[in-house]
């Protein structure tokens, strides 16, 4: 059950549970040195109560689809040059920016990497997560305020009844990235979008914010793509994982799938580089080179200059997802050389 | 100036009793009327080729501590001294003596290297501050033979900082810091801006030139993975307080402190099905 480029078009498979469903997306940024294709070709499904992790480095696309699915592309130098976002059965990308907002508003919710900027310095706490009821739901300001109560407490505020009126500045990152939960999951979404929701955080903090979220996920049954850099934080949480490079999934699967058989060497490269991997005293395996430059794609497998399985093939055709014999349904990898990869891991 | 990991060697290193407070001004006067305490009684010492680990949580102290000991921040109290001299209290002046031997690489390469001086420039920066050690005449060359060190295409010396990418930025701050030929490097977050795979060049970098330089590291991370990888011996900080203290293989595999289990566990492992599977 996952999402592969044959799904495309494919009407009847979208069942009812699947809540997003990203069909072939690509993204062009004009940039002054050229036009640079952020996303090339992703695809993939979020169902109801289910959690996928987007992978990958800096630069690698996996903010830009985040950005493309909420109608957040900075404009005019981003733009959706093809694909499809099925929300529900709704195509994001055909609609206005505005109908967008008012799905984005009530129904996908998103929270960012930095809770101290996405916060408004002067205004109270509880004004600003009590905003979304009173906008959206019409509430007067004395329900709104006691709703706000409520969800800085199932978000773990301390002493939520004094601290409501503070402001941003007197809570600490882990709280402040608590109420910006508490004003995501406001309106009940039926999907959240982390963005990297725990990389500014201690690891302590970070542990008790990702079960906050699986337990609010747990509770209200709603779908979760959550955009890491770090392999380490979702494995956890997260059912299914795909890793991007250069604006492309290189592998999808199960979590388990793709950490314990990697099929893709960019995807192997990533875990071993991981240092807790690699037994104390012992040299650690990075991956060669450097991520490489949009504007200047190698041709072929964009990951054939740092792969050490590359053949004349890779430098030549760009490899599709396929899932070769063996595998578990649904774990694709865009390499010519995944029987090799795997015998080799 | 190679050296070799001799134990029982006198310390490169000593720190006692360190204890840095930041005052509290009142807004008027800016009188101190009282004092925030960032660290209190700290002590370890770092002996030559060896690398010892700060590890906490944001506010546990770490940085303070590197600031102190390279005479960025004054101590409120202790003793710190560097190759047998007590360098506590200097004077600016002799403090920048002191540091020919004591170099730092910091956190941000975007952000610590100077945008309109190009790579060559940066790296000789050291040498034009410190007469001396290499004669103006061979700057470029040594400039040329550092970046073919720390593993940058030579050829590119003249380039400005914008156009490297950030593991190459880290490795330009790597080779300014190794320029003056110091016998300590206070890494503080070096590697935390990078991707793992970066990560691991620079970490595999850093272990190399240790090896062959004989160089000792202060290396101060939160990640407690990248310090149990690097670290002969780790301190654990908790609100300016040591708490627990050891060998990188003690600490991990058998940590005594409260604090010092609760940070463990909340490292988030890459395969959680395989520790759940082996109890």
């Amino acid at each position: 059950m996952m999402s592969t480029p044959h799904r495309r078009n494919d009407a009847a498979a979208e069942t009812d549970d699947v809540l997003l469903s990203v069909q072939d997306l690509q993204v062009e940024f004009a940039t002054s040195a050229g036009v640079v294709r952020a996303l090339d070709g992703v695809s993939f499904d979020v169902r109801a109560g289910e959690t996928l992790a987007i992978l990958g480095e800096s630069g690698s696309g996996k903010s830009v689809t985040a950005q493309a699915i909420m109608a957040l592309l900075p404009k005019p130098a981003g733009s959706i040059v093809g694909g499809q976002v099925r929300y529900r059965g709704t195509d994001l990308v055909a609609e206005p920016v505005s109908r967008v907002r008012e799905l984005c508003a009530t129904e996908i919710a998103m929270i960012f990497q930095d809770p101290l900027s996405s916060l408004n310095p002067v205004f109270r706490i509880g004004y600003q997560v009590a905003e979304p009821f009173r906008r959206r739901l019409g509430m007067g300001k004395r329900e709104a305020w006691a709703r706000a109560l409520e969800l800085l407490k199932r978000v773990g505020i301390p002493d939520a009844e004094t601290r409501i009126r503070d402001y941003p500045h007197q809570f600490s990152g882990g709280q402040r990235q608590r109420i910006m939960i508490a004003m995501a999951i406001a309106l009940e979404p039926r999907l959240l979008i982390g963005d990297e929701p725990t990389t500014a955080l201690d690891v302590t903090v970070q542990k008790q914010v990702m079960d906050l979220l699986a337990d609010l996920q747990a509770e209200t049954g709603m779908g979760m793509i959550l955009i890491s850099h770090d392999l380490g934080v979702v494995a956890d949480v997260a059912q299914r994982a795909a890793i991007m490079y250069a604006g492309r999934i290189v592998e999808t699967g199960s979590i388990r799938g793709i950490y314990d058989t990697p099929a893709h060497p960019y995807s192997q490269g990533l875990l071993s580089s991981i240092p807790s991997n690699t037994a104390i005293g012992e040299r650690l395996t990075p991956i060669v080179g450097s991520p490489p430059n949009l504007l200047a794609l190698p041709t072929g497998c964009s990951f054939h200059p740092r792969c050490p399985f590359a053949t004349e093939v890779c430098r030549t055709t760009v490899p599709v997802l396929r899932q070769p014999d063996g595998w578990e349904p649904g774990h694709v990898a865009a390499c010519h050389r995944s029987e090799e990869v795997l015998t080799h891991a | 100036m190679p050296e070799t990991h001799v134990h029982g060697e006198s310390a490169l290193l000593t720190v006692s009793h360190l204890k840095v407070a930041y005052p509290i001004r009142s807004s008027v006067l800016l009188r101190r009327i009282g004092d925030n305490v960032a660290v209190s009684d700290v002590d370890f010492e770092i002996r030559p080729g060896e690398t010892v680990g700060l590890v906490g949580e944001s506010g546990s102290g770490k940085s303070t501590i590197a600031r102190a000991v390279i005479g960025l921040v004054p101590p409120s109290g202790g003793r710190i001294s560097f190759e047998g001299a007590d360098i506590t209290n200097l004077s600016p002046r002799r403090m920048k003596d002191v540091r020919r031997n004591m170099q730092m690489v910091f956190q941000d390469p975007y952000a610590s290297l100077n945008p309109r001086l190009t790579v060559r420039d940066i790296i000789a920066e050291g040498w034009r501050v410190h007469r001396g050690i290499v004669s103006p005449k061979d700057w470029t060359r040594e400039v040329k033979e550092l970046m073919d060190r720390v593993g940058l295409n030579p050829d590119y010396s003249d380039r400005y900082p914008h156009q490297f990418s950030g593991g190459q930025r880290q490795r330009i701050g790597i080779a300014r810091a190794l320029a003056l030929r110091p016998r300590l490097i206070i890494c503080d977050e070096a590697v935390s801006a990078l991707d793992v795979s970066v990560q691991a060049q620079v970490l595999n970098l850093l272990e190399d030139l240790q090896a062959d330089l004989g160089l000792s590291y202060l290396f101060i991370s939160h990640d407690l993975s990248v310090i149990e990888h690097i670290c002969d011996r780790v301190l654990v900080l908790n609100k300016g307080v040591v708490v627990e203290e050891g060998t990188a293989l003690e600490l991990f595999e058998n940590p005594q402190d409260e604090y010092t289990r609760a940070l463990l566990a909340a490292v988030p492992v890459a395969r959680p099905w395989l520790v759940e599977e082996t109890p």
